[in-house]
């Protein structure tokens, strides 16, 4: 998966968790401002990620992820996909 | 004293979604009960339901709101916005508007479904909204944040009885000038397996396969109730308010009793002490005789003890003065904490449009229920006062009055 693919992915996936079209999302997309999530919503949105990627995100690491970008970065450095 | 009266019905049911609808199916005798869909009952010993068709919850929701909430509030929030349309959408006022929501059990489908993730995957796969999707007062927040309602807001538990409470408390905090509108009635959509499993086990609901007779309350065949869900709520206003405004004004609540049996978690006191002395708090509160009672909307679940029981309460209440009675769980099945507005909003219409609805499937009237059956067709009758029993599992019993207007 290169990160094209995993931006993608990412993409897809919140869309369906905060009920946008994909179109809307973009990596400058803020969680909170502009995708109305809350915490409960990250959480759930992480659990989908994890799942969607076959990865692990731990609590901490979350907290630091404001923007759908900085989401795709996190996924891509858990899969070893350079930047 | 402030009288209250019902300007708004929002029924989402087996029977109807909307007033016209639903009073429509109970005028004419028809079922809403059919074959389980919400899951496959395959190999479980009941197989009939009344479940709620074609609503939508996304056009009375935001999709996002749709996928964190259970069912029951979905149908809730379909029930008090549909109130609010029929009660002509008036302007609220935020912090005099209450909301009062029953439920049975609450968000059972949410709890099964956390379960069975954490059973197969894992704490740390469980959904962070289980509790708040779960919760048993759900509902009523949620019909608050909906219409930004800030008045008086709780869920009432008390089982079948749930959403009867809710309304006598809001008539209740409405009288004593706590509101001027409240939001009334219960939701529960529990047509899942461990619930279809465990009232089956309790010995709770009918065996019989065929879904549009199963439910007959006070017939000699009756061996249990049909579970169904669904959710009503209703429109209580101030009565000078609703005057002022020139709202449709369906009814008045004139009286509520609230009592326990402090006798068994599921049977009923077999000589009905617990409903007859509900019954006569609501006649006392109305401040009317039973005498003045034209038509009785019974607890009636089609269950064998809580028929003649109840039955048996109602003699005892009446004496000779024979009230018209029907049970409209023949038709809509068992809504639980939704169906106690379920029977009130019937009983608000049959005093409204001077029709009584029937008690279908009565073919052959059990001798320990005798009463004055509206068995099996509506009857054109117009009555001044009427009651609507609701009796719960904990021994828990409301009895609503109400008043043609």
């Amino acid at each position: 998966m290169d990160r094209a693919e995993i931006e993608q992915k990412v993409r897809k996936v919140l869309a369906e968790q905060f009920a946008f079209e994909e179109a809307q999302v973009t990596v400058e997309s803020r969680f909170s401002e502009d995708l109305d999530a809350d915490s409960l919503d990250m959480v759930e949105a992480t659990m989908a990620l994890e799942e969607a990627l076959g990865i692990r995100i731990a609590d901490e690491e979350v907290q630091e992820v404001k923007t759908v970008g900085q989401a795709v970065d996190l996924a891509a450095s858990k899969l070893g996909v350079p930047a | 004293m402030r009288k209250v009266v019902v300007t708004g019905i929002g029924p989402a049911t087996p029977v109807g979604i909307g007033r016209e609808a639903f009073w429509s199916s109970l005028v004419s005798g028809r079922s809403g009960i059919g074959a389980i869909t919400r899951f496959d009952p395959e190999g479980f010993p009941v197989r009939i339901a009344g479940e709620v068709r074609d609503l939508d919850p996304a056009e009375f929701m935001e999709p996002k709101e749709v996928r964190r909430t259970d069912r029951f509030v979905h149908l809730a929030l379909a029930a008090a916005h549909l109130a609010h349309r029929d009660s002509g959408s008036p302007a609220l006022v935020p912090e005099r508007t209450a909301v009062l929501m029953g439920t049975g059990i609450g968000g059972i489908t949410t709890l099964e479904e956390a379960v069975r993730v954490l059973v197969e995957r894992g704490p740390d796969r469980v959904s962070p909204f289980m509790v708040p999707a779960m919760m048993p007062n759900a509902a009523a927040g949620h019909v608050a944040m909906a219409l930004g309602l800030t008045g008086p807001n709780m869920g009432v538990v008390t089982a079948c009885a749930a959403s009867a409470h809710a309304i006598g408390e809001a008539f209740r905090t409405i009288r004593e000038d706590r509101a001027d509108v409240a939001f009334a009635g219960g939701a529960d959509a529990s047509i899942t397996p461990v619930s279809i499993a465990a009232f089956s086990r309790m010995g709770a609901l009918t065996k019989n396969p065929d879904a549009e007779s199963a439910s007959r309350p006070f017939d000699r065949g009756r061996d249990g109730f049909v579970l169904s869900e669904g959710a009503c709520v209703l429109v209580l206003e101030e009565e000078e308010r609703a005057r002022a405004r020139g709202a449709t004004v369906y009814a008045e609540i004139a009286g509520y009793g609230a009592t326990a049996d402090a006798f068994h978690v599921t049977q009923p006191e077999p000589e009905g002490l617990g409903a007859i002395a509900a019954m006569q708090a609501a006649l006392a509160e109305a401040g009317e005789p039973a005498e003045a009672v034209g038509y009785i909307n019974a607890h009636g679940t089609s269950t064998p003890l809580n028929d003649a029981a109840e039955a048996k309460a109602i003699r005892k209440v009446f004496g000779e003065h024979h009230a018209a009675v029907s049970s409209t769980k023949s038709m809509t099945g068992h809504l639980l904490g939704a169906a106690g507005a379920l029977e009130a909003a019937a009983t608000v219409l049959a005093l409204h449009d001077g029709t009584l609805p029937p008690t279908i499937n009565l073919e052959d009237p059990d001798p320990e229920c005798e009463l004055d059956h509206v068995a099996n067709t509506s009857r054109k009758e117009q009555v001044d006062l009427a009651l609507s029993n609701s009796f719960g599992f904990g021994g828990q019993n409301a009895v609503l009055a109400m008043k043609r207007s």
